[in-house]
């Protein structure tokens, strides 16, 4: 196992995972800093959804360190990492996730709204992050009457309106056809940055990675930087 | 890339000097390679002992060459069948990345790391491309995107043979 790289915002070393007789993770590593894109390949089941899974806090894995922000996650409790979720991390996944019966705008203050914010309060702030994302016109649409790259957007907005240190985003652009595929890829990597958010991106497409500061390959469980590659 | 009828496509807007040809191209077409001067001249040369261009004005005053020059209907002719033109496809069936790969197999080499190696590499170019084409107009969108799309091919092929070495080991060495 190898010591976590300095001034890291989320590391993890020696992860394993199985499931079953399957091992999922077998020594994975991975780091990130604060405002940086890192785009997580690798081929089909290789277990790139569940190194994000673990670093997220969503699955523990069997063994191996996991620290965000200086905190061991796999020390902490089921409310601990539920909070943490809540508050620091934000998820943008393959199909936008949004809750249909719920307008717009309504489901970008939805994290907000679950943190106690006032309604009046957590939709301006919804608001402000629509139109980073260039969907400040579709507030009072629910997401049926939407098309799906607007849908990824406003997902985005969602995954960014609690102003979290770190988004996973696990292929957030896999239903999209290419054009609104880059645009998301532009919007949410330029509102990251904008906002020092870490984006930790899982995707098989290479040119949705290209939008990321660094790569990382995963197969059969164990990850490689490539950026160390000489 | 043709120059001699890209300099004539050109040509079809209306006159222009050598020097506002080599302009127009590097706008338009150049990006990282813009054309030397020698180049434009030598080719107006040709153009024009082939009847494509005339010498529209000569224009007083100091420079090497000071011609304007015009297409002809020769010219537009040729511009016309070379755009109506197929372009062939280039069958890319001599790949150095697949020779290295094999003779890597052959001399008992890691072909595995020369696939990682180069992939980095690919990235690291198709990052630079990104950047470029987010700052750029559309006009750089869709050369770097002609550019993107081509290396993803080929990081398709890298990543298909890497899990594919196994059996081209077993396969090279018989």
């Amino acid at each position: 196992m190898t010591a976590a790289p300095a001034g890291s915002l989320l590391a993890a070393t020696g992860l394993r995972k199985a499931y079953g007789s399957t091992d999922a993770l077998d020594g994975a590593e991975f780091s990130i800093h604060a405002g940086e894109v890192v785009a997580v390949m690798g081929p089909s089941g290789s277990g790139k959804s569940t190194l994000l899974h673990c670093l997220a806090g969503i699955v523990p894995p069997d063994s191996g360190s996991i620290v965000y922000a200086g905190r061991e996650l796999t020390s902490m409790n089921d409310g601990e990492r539920s909070e943490l979720r809540r508050t620091e991390f934000g998820f943008v996944f393959q199909f936008g996730q949004l809750v249909p019966e719920l307008t717009c705008v309504e489901n970008v203050a939805l994290p907000l709204r679950l943190t106690g914010v006032k309604r009046k309060e957590a939709e301006r702030t919804a608001l402000h992050w629509m139109e980073q994302l260039q969907v400040e016109d579709l507030g009072a649409k629910r997401p049926g009457e939407i098309s799906g790259g607007q849908g990824q957007r406003v997902a985005v907005a969602r995954a960014l309106v609690t102003g979290p240190r770190v988004i996973f985003a696990d292929e957030p652009t896999g239903a999209l056809d290419s054009l609104n595929g880059e645009l998301v890829m532009q919007l949410l990597t330029e509102a990251a940055r904008s906002a020092n958010a870490a984006v930790v991106l899982v995707t098989h497409e290479t040119r949705v990675a290209a939008y990321s500061d660094r790569e990382i390959v995963v197969r059969d469980g164990r990850s490689r930087d490539m950026e160390r590659i000489v | 890339m043709s120059i001699g009828h890209t300099l004539l496509g050109l040509l079809e807007a209306g006159p222009r000097h050598g020097y506002d040809l080599k302009r127009a191209f590097d706008e338009k077409f150049g990006h990282d390679r813009p054309l030397a001067y020698g180049q434009v001249y030598s080719t107006m040369s040709r153009l024009l002992k082939n009847g494509l261009v005339e010498v529209d004005g000569i224009e007083s005053g100091g420079g090497p060459d000071r011609k304007r020059y015009a297409i002809t209907d020769a010219g537009i002719t040729d511009v016309e069948t070379w755009l109506s033109q197929p372009e062939k496809p280039d069958p890319y069936l001599h790949s150095t990345l697949y020779t290295k790969v094999v003779l890597a197999l052959l001399t008992g080499r890691r072909a595995d790391e020369l696939l990682d190696t180069q992939r980095a590499e690919h990235l690291r170019l198709m990052r630079v491309l990104t950047t470029r084409k987010r700052k750029g107009d559309l006009a750089d969108q869709l050369v770097c995107d002609h550019a993107l799309f081509h290396l993803e091919a080929d990081l398709r092929w890298l990543e298909l043979t890497a899990a594919r070495l196994g059996r081209l080991a077993e396969e090279v060495r018989r």
